[in-house]
């Protein structure tokens, strides 16, 4: 293991804070989001976007770009205020087009509106296969780009996810990584009871996958996590990796946490304030 | 009485003339240099073509098993990350059990990706889990797509070639089996989204696609010996529709009679019905395919005269639709 800069760990806490008030307030203003599992996956997300990713938001479709690919689509409110924030969009036209008829933004993400976002995706179980796409053009182009999925748990009921993880492992993409973001609900309640997934490890094992399963909202540990990983390689077979992450659906919000009535919702401006205040104190305790 | 038909791999390799002209075309440009993708479900790549092409040119072709879902989304990412993908399947299941990774993965991402779907309309001999009788209907009402039947194997070549550099989706559906070639010279100019002439008419005008075209010319042919002229348009390209030819056909020769192997609803057919329907134009017009049925069981030559769009069916049609009839047979 690589040891952790704790200063890079404090400023992603920090941004990672900033983010999701941004999304309180974005929330606020367009209605309603997908709050649960955008809070489930903001900590790697901001770890991605602001530290891990090989990424220019002065130029997002830098062909050398890592391709990071979001099957679970109804993360685009979360990347709309990560994309805004870095300055790949304006914050006032994600509120003014947010499902204005011909508007660039809605529940799920249009990479043709947004540069940078590698896949338009909505339907669960796409990104996968998508993502072992990604990988092989890697390896036909010697590229050094690496290609990450991230996935949620409920959306790994589809099949197609399995028919993609197998063959991530016969074609041996060392450079490619999926993420589960493990939250343990999905929109029926949960995951345990709609569809049992575990153990996940053991499944990813068997498939041909190396496993790592780490606390997905451990900031430390998520930068420890990625930046300990071999490098990409697309032109040595290798196992492909997947980081399972446990994470908690609503996190840091306890009237939202391990609730899947929050899949979607809406914030008043009481519920908004309540939630800014829940995820300020973090950084308070933290001080 | 029964028919005997030994079924083998080796069989099913050895008659796939159209694949195998259109893989064979494939094998020549990526001789030539030229660069793509292909990903392969459920192929045999010891003895295909495809095989070959990956043999010649390894990391060229690549094989997802039996998994059309994850083939269409792997050709999506190979064609996003800048490579024009060739995903080749089964017709029925790559046009259905795929269909929301084209939908979303290729079509709403908008990417160069070309679904090449065998065995189409009921030429696979596989009962109806095998038959692909919508994958028109299906590919039409999606956005971005662009849906071609190249009426022979030489044509289903050169609309790979040309497909190489159209922007876009697309959805290509081949036969099973070999068929007889429409054009005896190779030479005719051949774009996509234009129908081809196949052969001049006034009388009447067939209208047809894939391996209905050949069928159209025969029936013409048999007409023409009746004193009755008809044009057989080759309408290779379902979407976009040449409105124009279609148009041109309902004026100058009034009547159209439509042949498919598909079902009649939301093929072919209905395609041109809107245009003609949309112009004003009042003309005598019939569709010929499936009617809307799960198709019997059996093979293509005994199962296209069944459902009435083999050369005799389209005759037929024509002659009611003229009010003409065959003159007494004399012995």
């Amino acid at each position: 293991m690589t040891s952790v800069d704790m200063s890079v760990v404090a400023r992603l806490e920090d941004k990672a804070i900033d983010i999701k008030k941004l999304l309180f307030d974005y929330t606020n203003n367009i209605g309603n989001s997908h709050l649960g599992g955008a809070l489930s996956a903001a900590d790697i997300v901001v770890a991605m976007y602001y530290h891990l990713l090989k990424f220019d938001p002065k130029n997002p479709t830098w062909p050398e770009r890592d391709r990071f690919v979001i099957s679970k689509g109804h993360l685009a409110c979360l990347m709309h205020n990560v994309f805004a924030d870095l300055g790949i969009l304006k914050r006032e036209d994600l509120f003014k087009e947010y499902n204005a008829v011909n508007g660039r933004f809605g529940q799920h993400p249009n990479r043709k509106f947004i540069p940078g976002i590698e896949a338009s995706t909505g339907s669960l179980g796409h990104g996968l296969s998508l993502a072992v796409g990604f990988a092989l053009a890697g390896r036909k182009q010697k590229a050094d780009w690496r290609v990450y999925c991230l996935t949620g748990d409920g959306e790994l009921n589809e099949g197609s996810n399995w028919e993609a993880i197998m063959m991530a492992a016969k074609y041996q993409l060392g450079n490619l990584v999926a993420i589960v973001d493990l939250n343990h609900l999905q929109i029926g309640g949960q995951t345990s009871t709609v569809m049992p997934m575990e153990p996940m490890d053991d499944k990813w094992k068997a498939f041909g996958w190396d496993t790592i399963r780490i606390d997905g909202h451990d900031m430390a540990k998520i930068v420890e996590t990625f930046e300990s990983l071999p490098p990409s390689d697309s032109q040595t077979p290798r196992k492909p990796i997947v980081v399972i992450a446990d994470t908690v659906k609503g996190h840091g919000i306890p009237f939202m946490e391990n609730n899947a009535a929050w899949h979607i919702g809406g914030l008043d401006e009481e519920k908004l304030e309540e939630c800014c205040t829940y995820v300020e104190a973090g950084r308070k305790q933290r001080a | 009485m029964a028919k005997t038909f030994t079924f083998s791999v080796d069989d099913m390799v050895a008659g796939w003339s159209a694949r195998d002209l259109v893989n064979i075309e494939l094998i020549k440009m990526a001789d030539e240099g030229l660069e793509f993708a292909c990903v392969v479900c459920d192929d045999y790549l010891q003895k295909s073509k495809m095989g070959e092409l990956e043999r010649k040119h390894p990391g060229t072709v690549f094989d997802v098993g039996i998994a059309e879902p994850d083939g269409v989304g792997v050709g999506a990412g190979l064609a996003t990350a800048g490579h024009v993908t060739y995903v080749t399947a089964f017709g029925p299941f790559l046009s259905l059990r795929a269909v929301d990774q084209i939908h979303t993965d290729v079509a709403y991402n908008d990417v160069p990706v070309r679904l090449i779907g065998t065995h189409g309309g009921l030429t696979s001999g596989g009962g109806p889990t095998h038959y692909a009788i919508m994958d028109a209907a299906v590919m039409r009402a999606i956005p971005n797509m662009t849906m071609c039947m190249p009426s022979d194997a030489n044509q289903g070549a050169r609309l790979i070639r040309a497909s190489l550099t159209y922007p876009g989706p697309m959805y290509i559906r081949l036969p099973r089996g070999e068929e007889p070639l429409v054009y005896a010279d190779q030479d005719y100019p051949f774009e996509i989204g234009k129908a081809v002439v196949a052969k001049e008419g006034t009388d009447a005008t067939v209208i047809a696609c894939g391996s209905c075209v050949h069928y159209g010319v025969a029936a013409a042919q048999k007409l023409e010996e009746e004193g009755i002229s008809v044009r057989v348009l080759d309408m290779h390209t379902l979407k976009p529709l040449d409105e124009e030819a279609v148009l041109a056909a309902a004026k100058e020769t009034g009547v159209i009679v439509t042949a498919e192997d598909h079902n009649v609803v939301g093929g072919l057919g209905e395609a041109v019905a809107s245009v003609v329907a949309k112009s004003g134009m009042g003309i005598k017009f019939k569709s010929l395919g499936i009617p809307d049925v799960f198709a019997s069981v059996g093979y293509a030559e005994d199962l296209h005269p069944f459902y009435g769009y083999d050369p005799e069916g389209i005759a037929r049609e024509i002659r009611t639709m003229l009010g003409k009839h065959l003159p007494p047979a004399v012995d």
